[in-house]
């Protein structure tokens, strides 16, 4: 074999070499869907998704997950509330208040390294919170830490998608004179449809997220009552109904999970359609 | 544009004459709402960027009755791990957390960097179906992640690759030895995390692939080097630290993940010898744990203490490859 052929068939192997690791991975995700559909759709019916667990529910009797639905919607919402509260004032100070400062670069730094901390020792930090204001494992303690695990996904990609907004547009925004916290509302509402698609997916992180909530907001079978009651939710569900060792609850397992995943599939699926149908609202 | 002045507050009055021997102009209401915005952003933006360290702190105030009681030394490199009588030794934690977080780099960087590789360099009409594909594997729970590879991945490693590897090559190499039948172990766990941190490091990678300048590709092309060769010699030569980098955040990613791997990966107390040994990561063992924390002296403290050397370990990470990220693909 000349050199030539060499390098062709270098060339070749390594396409070759990519193209299949794309192709596992989406053979994987396919695998992972399906499965998860298929084992989840036999063991689904009205009961599972309209009831709270019964006496015995662990044991394969009556109920359903209703508790865990709302408990991880409640949380979830509460959570992407607060933390697009506390977000938004990080991005208004990193793009209508800092102007070019060093400061920028260090906030930025900071927040990607709070999205790379584990959501375990958000948990750990929340539960820590909570015993120094004396709160027990509550739907108020599992909001708090879900917040802070969804503060720097938020403000992050907030802040990606200003940076998409020319810098034209606050110039001449700031030539009529308005002031820095008037400059705001002109990006925030020239930023819509990409500021609709952080705070849904930030939702959707929530919603899965389990480590952070397995000591602050604890789990029960009861339906949500109060702010100060500890609350269930989806992947804890999930996690205890696979854990007990009657085959008819895993089953249940698998469509806790299937419901769980439909929901963050769905949400991640509006965040995509969300730049389409709010694009019309923006000035091009 | 004349508009006639009427101070509105006497906060307003007061901010006036503070300013006034600047500006001739009174200030007006909006001005100051202007001002107080100021003051309030960076507060707020002070305390976020400062989040991190409070965490640190409030773990290392949480976990210092043990990180005083005993040498730092004893704590960390001790496979003792007995709370009742008061031996914590984390070590074996550790170790399962480096091995199996080491195993799943191991299966996912190949992959995951020619699939970069491939969207950044070569086929830019794939990037269309493979960005929505990797995106949703990104925001898949890790629950379902645990569940499939409960009804997946451990039947794999138990029934096919345990038994066939176990058998060949495990007489003959240690590490390779099977004598855990249930397949729950350090091989399920893998695979597990391999898939999840598949999509950030795909990402990432991407990312800076994109920010080599299209005028390397195009003098390497022009003296004549395949598509492949010019990938090989400039754009992965400059991109190297990018992907480094890259690596190293999937790397403390997976070392912070929780409830998948602790659903597969066997959880008994141990430093693994084997591919098929069951670990115990320091997630896990602070999720499975906290339940009795309050009730055992000194538990509660040693769980924080994982934590906190979670949290450690995650942070210079991050830090480290950040710093590299921003300086390569100038995004800060």
């Amino acid at each position: 074999m000349n050199r030539r052929q060499k390098r062709r068939w270098e060339e070749i192997f390594f396409k070759t070499v990519m193209r299949g690791s794309l192709l596992l991975i989406a053979v994987v995700l396919g695998l992972i869907v399906v499965s998860i559909t298929w084992k989840g759709i036999g063991a689904l019916n009205w009961q599972m998704l309209t009831q709270a667990p019964q006496g015995g529910f662990y044991m394969g009797k009556e109920g359903g997950i209703l508790n865990a639905i709302t408990g991880s919607l409640l949380l979830a919402v509460g959570a992407t509330a607060l933390a697009l509260v506390s977000a938004l004032p990080v991005v208004f100070y990193l793009h209508a208040y800092a102007g070019r400062s060093r400061w920028v670069s260090g906030v930025r730094l900071a927040l990607d390294v709070l999205w790379g901390i584990p959501s375990i020792v958000y948990g750990a930090f929340g539960f820590t919170l909570m015993l120094l204001v004396g709160l027990r494992a509550s739907l108020l303690g599992g909001i708090i830490a879900l917040t802070l695990v969804e503060l720097p996904i938020l403000a992050r990609t907030m802040d990606e998608v200003l940076r998409m907004v020319p810098s034209d547009l606050k110039e001449a925004t700031r030539a009529l004179g308005t002031t820095r916290l008037e400059l705001t509302g002109i990006l925030l509402r020239q930023t819509i449809p990409g500021l609709v698609t952080a705070v849904l997916l930030a939702f959707g992180r929530g919603i899965g997220d389990a480590a952070s909530v397995l000591f602050t907001a604890g789990y029960t079978d009861n339906m949500p009552q109060s702010l100060l009651r500890p609350v269930a939710s989806l992947p804890l569900a999930v996690f205890f109904q696979l854990n007990t060792p009657f085959p008819e609850v895993q089953e249940r397992a698998y469509a806790s999970a299937l419901v769980l995943m439909m929901l963050v599939l769905v949400i991640s699926l509006l965040s995509r359609l969300s730049l389409k149908l709010l694009g019309k609202y923006v000035v091009r | 544009m004349q508009e006639t002045y009427k101070p509105t507050s006497v906060l307003d009055s007061f901010v006036t004459v503070g300013r006034s021997s600047r500006r001739s102009v009174p200030w007006r209401w909006r001005q100051w709402k202007d001002v107080f915005a100021d003051h309030s952003v960076r507060l707020i933006t002070t305390a976020v960027s400062l989040l991190a360290l409070v965490m640190g702190i409030a773990l290392l105030i949480r976990a210092w009755p043990i990180l005083s009681s005993r040498p730092l030394g004893e704590l960390l490199f001790s496979s003792t791990w007995q709370p009742v009588k008061g031996y914590f030794g984390f070590w074996p934690f550790i170790m399962s957390s480096i091995l199996v977080t080491l195993l799943a780099m191991l299966l996912a960087v190949p992959c995951a960097t020619f699939s970069a590789i491939y969207l950044a360099e070569y086929n830019h009409s794939t990037r269309a179906f493979f960005k929505p594909v990797i995106d949703m594997l990104a925001s898949i729970p890790s629950v379902v992640y645990g569940l499939w590879g409960v009804l997946f991945v451990v039947p794999f490693v138990r029934d096919v690759a345990g038994k066939w590897i176990g058998e060949t090559l495990g007489a003959v190499l240690p590490f390779l030895a099977n004598d855990n039948p249930t397949g729950y172990g350090l091989l399920a766990g893998g695979i597990v995390l391999a898939i999840m941190v598949f999509p950030i490091i795909v990402s990432v990678t991407e990312e800076v692939l994109r920010s080599v300048p299209q005028n390397m590709r195009e003098a390497s092309l022009a003296l004549g080097a395949t598509h492949w060769e010019t990938t090989k010699f400039v754009v992965l030569r400059h991109a190297l630290p990018g992907v480094i980098a890259a690596n190293v955040l999937g790397f403390s990613r997976a070392f912070g993940e929780t409830l998948a791997v602790m659903m597969v990966v066997g959880n008994v107390v141990q430093v693994p010898h084997s591919l098929f040994d069951a670990a115990y990561p320091l997630p896990a063992l602070i999720a499975n744990n906290y339940g009795e924390m309050m009730s055992i002296p000194m538990y509660d403290a040693a769980l924080m203490g994982a934590a906190l050397v979670l949290l450690a370990v995650v942070l210079v990470f991050n830090v480290g490859a950040q710093l590299v990220l921003s300086r390569l693909t100038g995004r800060q």
